[in-house]
């Protein structure tokens, strides 16, 4: 199925496949905390467009439903929750550092290749049209990964954690028409859960440490400095 | 008669290179507020240039005396082979995007050579600048037009654009992110803000302008008429080949004639957004120009990513 013989909106599914895959490369290689929650909504926004485009091609009303709740949920409330506890926990002018900023997006390109390489088999097998997108969506979750991996910083974590959220919802949305009702709702009342319990454990730990540093945590506290 | 007629394109790209200039200055005053200079006061700057006479610094060697002319030559090259009002004219057809590459390539090493060969301290910043931009906006361009080739199955800007002409609107995240990449590119590139400021001598921010420092008379204006026709070329590029609607297809005096107008046209607007970005951005530090090139690179390449993975035919078993 090459891209030509799709129509526009189909054609604009995979550009916004694209798009979402570019927000995570973003994300990477962002080292100001408020920034990469911005981009983290982005990333929920266009999630949440794909997701009603597709809706519109494949005529399943019920991912309308689907879009809507990606658009509240990680479109604005989890990062309007995110941003206030960066504020409330002082972290807003805090700068966490990427070691080797090259080598974390060269990590990442090959990551994509790598998720393009495994997904081959699963494409080749089926007539969907939207299904060049899952490589992008396994892709995402890798990259989320990696940013997990490469971050000091609680709150980072947690926006890669919900990025690989996103990678999952997306690749549910090309691969299959998006899960069950009952199941994505489950899953986004658990994805709002957890930025709430985040939350909680963001102040116990910066009470704990005295800071958000992850790299701390490795530090014994009876022993001296 | 399609030579003449590539002739006569080439001439208008020239011709039409300061007017460019020209607009672009009147929309930056107009955003910010200030009087606006004529349409046409870079004609006369560039006039009033070439009646002057040059002067040669002490230390200058041939180098310094010849690197205008070979300036300008090869930028008039380049810019007779990228299609300007109409496609398949034959001097698109022996040459490809890497030769305009080339090209530029060549002015800029002549460029830099005339920067260090007077010997003074401006020259070899400049000079070691521009290199070490240009080294990391060379592959990025490069991969943009990769990324095209690999859509198009060709490098030659010609084909390219009948390419895309025949296949009507698509949207290609490859060419999104191409274009991303290639804007990025001609910032750098042509010395605009954020990575270089064409309209200060501030010494310690000038890249472009610390090579020439030394030019007078008919020298400065061959070389300051070059980047004019330097900066029309990268829009011509992004205009033509991203958004070829409009091109001439054929050789009649209609076809010709609105090929004219929409190119105007599509420069016009160009401009105006590359002027909204130079108000809207500060000039970013010296040290942060790798960053920001690094950022078009990875457009490139994740344009190229996305043509294999999102576009690319697949074999059904």
């Amino acid at each position: 199925m090459s891209i030509t013989d799709l129509d526009l909106y189909g054609q604009a599914i995979l550009l916004l496949a694209g798009l979402i895959a570019l927000t995570s490369f973003l994300m990477l290689g962002q080292s100001r905390l408020v920034r990469l929650v911005v981009i983290f909504a982005m990333q929920g926004f266009l999630l949440a467009a794909a997701t009603a485009l597709a809706a519109g091609v494949l005529n399943y009303p019920h991912l309308y439903i689907s879009a809507a709740l990606s658009l509240v949920l990680k479109g604005i409330v989890i990062p309007f929750l995110l941003h206030r506890l960066i504020r409330r926990l002082g972290l807003h002018r805090v700068m966490d550092t990427i070691d080797h900023p090259a080598r974390v997006m060269m990590a990442g390109a090959s990551l994509v290749v790598f998720s393009y390489y495994v997904s081959l088999p699963v494409v080749a097998h089926s007539p969907l049209v939207t299904l060049n997108a899952i490589a992008v969506s396994l892709a995402v979750v890798l990259l989320g990964m990696l940013l997990m991996i490469t971050r000091r910083q609680a709150v980072a974590h947690v926006v890669g954690f919900m990025s690989i959220e996103n990678g999952l919802f997306f690749a549910a949305v090309v691969s299959t028409y998006g899960m069950p009702m009952v199941v994505e709702l489950g899953v986004a009342f658990d994805v709002l859960v957890a930025a709430v319990v985040f939350g909680v454990f963001f102040f116990q730990i910066s009470a704990s440490i005295d800071s958000l540093n992850v790299d701390q945590l490795s530090k014994l506290s009876e022993v001296d400095k | 008669m399609a030579w003449l007629l590539a002739i006569l394109e080439t001439l208008l790209f020239i011709a039409a290179a300061p007017l460019l200039a020209g607009w672009i200055k009147r929309v930056k005053c107009r955003l910010q507020n200030r009087k606006a200079p004529s349409l046409f006061q870079p004609y006369r700057d560039l006039r009033k240039l070439y009646r002057k006479q040059p002067i040669t610094p002490h230390s200058a060697s041939w180098i310094f005396r010849a690197a205008p002319y070979i300036v300008f030559a090869s930028t008039v090259l380049a810019a007779a082979f990228v299609p300007l009002v109409t496609v398949n004219l034959p001097t698109a057809r022996i040459a490809d995007v890497i030769v305009l590459v080339g090209f530029f390539a060549l002015g800029r090493t002549f460029q830099v050579l005339a920067g260090m060969d007077i010997g003074t301290a401006f020259g070899g910043m400049g000079s070691s600048r521009e290199m070490t931009i240009s080294s990391m906006a060379e592959p990025a361009m490069l991969m943009a037009v990769f990324t095209l080739a690999m859509s198009a199955h060709t490098t030659n800007l010609s084909q390219a654009m009948n390419y895309v002409l025949d296949t009507g609107l698509v949207l290609r995240p490859s060419f999104v992110f191409a274009l991303g990449g290639m804007m990025l590119v001609a910032v750098a590139e042509t010395g605009r803000i954020p990575v270089d400021n064409p309209a200060t001598h501030l010494e310690l921010t000038m890249i472009h302008e610390a090579m020439i420092l030394e030019y007078s008379g008919r020298w400065l204006a061959l070389i300051e008429w070059a980047s004019q026709i330097k900066l029309m070329l990268y829009g011509v590029l992004i205009a033509n080949i991203f958004f070829p609607w409009g091109i001439a297809q054929d050789f009649s005096l209609q076809a010709l004639g609105f090929g004219v107008a929409m190119i105007a046209l599509k420069l016009a607007v160009l401009a105006v957004l590359l002027v909204l970005s130079e108000v809207l951005f500060a000039k970013m530090r010296i040290f942060r120009v790798q960053e920001y090139l690094s950022f078009a690179y990875l457009l490139s390449v994740l344009g190229m990513l996305s043509h294999i993975i999102l576009e690319a035919a697949r074999v059904h078993h």
